[in-house]
């Protein structure tokens, strides 16, 4: 890819940066609270926001920069198998509108702002809101990095060199977030959103013309597959349970992150979340088209150092300039949306199940603001760190271990809302197997998402996260029914010998 | 049957995206084609509309007090 400096797209992408950065610092006045300094305004915007605020916060939110990046990269490389993003963005929704109403509406009752908030008041154990804070911080993290890199990728496509381009963003950006919160990244949301869709809907409407229509598309994908001898338009056979298996598991992981979770608690209603779910798939339509610039990669001849120029090059080689800044401005900023939520996320869990559970009992509502923001700060600079000194695949492994860890925490989060049966050591116990379980395969696989089991003569390969959810639930069930039967025992012992 | 259990069984339509999506070899071909999508994209595809729809199905069932 070259890296001339086009002066045209430099200066759309620059405006377009200010732009949104006079914003982050505006929100902080926009649908001005009594103060900011509390929790619950700097961090959740007063649980106020309505059904398309949360529609552009929570999408842009999810669907992040890396994933306008990666999931064109995964079908570029692969084919068809990188299409499980798709199901796995449509099955999310239903379980969306079942569930996160009901730990909504909990939250909003007791003034919960975390998760590991909701399961300490429902289990009153520490330890296992200690487990469920902990996992979300630690998960988050490699997630904030790839949105540097989903950046860092549009930079060298803009011929930007070196660190500083990153640095200077990530700094705007940590200081808006620490002024005005979460209300900066709902305000810079409809500006990012409206963006990728201008140029998702110019892509996938305007390269196939290009190109010659879609069928020709498909034909020159089929074709680069054949002629490499890997990948294809279609899966394999033994390629359907781990398809299956990824979007499953990732569907029920995506909304334990704090990131997408403060979202959920920063809306107005549990009827706000119900309408959410029946709308926000208007981003999957989006995601899978996005999906397919993959394909037109090929149909487009691209030679590309690495699959995650794929975009970028597109881009760049079938649009004039002005569009390409544009397009390139929407996906920067659409790595700050969801950077500015996670970092708000982390600092929440921080201050709520840390700070505020063992350091300072007592701290002021002012205090857990101040606390938060300068949370929020030390996660960006740690992930900017991690992104400038650490090789590229170690945020990226990172990651894939962050989603089998999120998933770990499924189990304390959502069974009490719904079943009263669990233990807190029982569920604690079912975390520690689950994530210890997890972390081993993924490693001693090469920290590969899928690990294939063998039955007899029959391998069945799986994603290792949804594995280790599988393992997560066995053991808190036996442990539970193991306690229980230990208990009736000593209560009966003590009934026949008061 | 009263309108009760009527409301609770609804919930069960939003099952039936997982298995429309979840069994793979169902769609896992290249016809029909349509637009000049393989079979295997726009059935996945697809299931962005019947989802909403699905989830629209329980909602009219709710009371939205909240």
């Amino acid at each position: 890819m070259t890296t001339d400096v086009d002066p045209v797209a430099l200066t759309i992408f620059v405006g377009a940066f200010l732009l949104v950065t006079v914003l982050g610092f505006v929100a902080a006045r926009w649908r001005r609270p009594v103060t900011l300094a509390k929790l619950d305004e700097w961090g959740l915007g007063g649980r106020q926001f309505g059904t398309w605020i949360t529609w552009f916060l929570v999408g842009g939110d999810f669907y992040t920069a890396y994933t306008v990046i990666a999931v064109p990269a995964l079908v570029y490389a692969v084919g068809a198998y990188g299409f499980f993003a798709l199901p796995y963005t449509i099955i999310v929704y239903p379980f969306v509108f079942a569930v996160m109403p009901v730990l909504w509406r909990v939250a909003k009752e007791k003034g919960y702002v975390t998760a590991a908030d909701v399961v300490h008041g429902r289990y009153g154990s520490r330890s296992l809101e200690f487990a469920v804070a902990a996992t979300g911080v630690i998960a988050t993290m490699p997630y904030i990095a790839l949105q540097l890199i989903g950046m860092a990728s549009v930079f060298t496509a803009l011929g930007l060199t070196g660190e500083l381009p990153l640095i200077a963003a990530f700094t705007v950006l940590a200081v808006y977030t620490y002024s005005s919160g979460i209300r900066a990244p709902a305000l810079i949301a409809f500006i990012k959103d409206i963006m990728i869709y201008i140029a998702v809907i110019a892509a996938v409407a305007l390269i196939p013309a290009k190109l010659g229509g879609y069928a020709a598309v498909f034909a020159a994908a089929d074709a680069a597959f054949q002629a490499k001898g890997s990948g294809g338009l279609l899966l394999a056979p033994s390629q359907y349970p781990a398809y299956a298996s990824l979007a499953l598991g990732s569907a029920l992981a995506a909304f334990m992150y704090p990131h997408t979770l403060t979202g959920i608690f920063a809306s107005s209603g549990a009827n706000t979340i119900r309408k959410n779910a029946m709308l926000l798939p208007a981003y999957t339509i989006l995601l899978g088209l996005l999906a397919l610039l993959g394909y037109m990669g090929h149909a487009a001849g691209l030679k590309l150092a690495s699959n995650n120029d794929v975009v970028p090059a597109l881009f760049k080689a079938l649009f004039p300039g002005w569009f390409a800044g544009f397009a390139f401005a929407a996906i920067a900023i659409g790595a700050l949306v969801p950077a500015a939520v996670m970092s708000i996320g982390a600092a929440n869990l921080f201050t709520r199940n840390f700070w505020k559970a063992y350091v300072n009992p007592d701290v002021t509502a002012a205090g857990e603001a101040q606390v938060a923001k300068i949370t929020s700060l030390v996660v960006k600079a740690g992930s900017l760190v991690a992104i400038l000194y650490l090789p590229t695949q170690f945020a990226l492994d990172l990651q894939l271990l962050g989603g089998l860890w999120i998933l770990q925490t499924f189990p304390a989060v959502v069974f009490g809302l719904f079943v009263n049966w669990f233990s807190a050591r029982a569920l604690l116990l079912g975390w520690a197997a689950g994530f210890l379980g997890g972390t081993w395969l993924a490693w001693s696989d090469g920290l590969k998402p899928i690990h294939a089991l063998s039955f007899g003569g029959t391998t069945i390969a799986l994603y290792v996260g949804l594995l280790a959810l599988a393992i997560n639930i066995a053991v808190a069930v036996v442990a539970n029914l193991a306690w229980r039967g230990l208990r009736r025992d000593e209560a009966g012992v003590t009934a026949r010998f008061p | 049957m009263n309108g009760r259990s009527t409301s609770r069984l609804v919930w069960l339509v939003l099952l039936i995206p997982f298995v429309g999506l979840l069994w793979v070899p169902f769609y896992n071909t290249r016809s029909p084609e349509l637009f000049g999508f393989p079979f295997f994209y726009w059935y996945q595809l697809a299931w962005v509309p019947i989802t909403v729809f699905l989830m629209w199905l329980v909602y009219r069932t709710l009371r939205h007090d909240d």
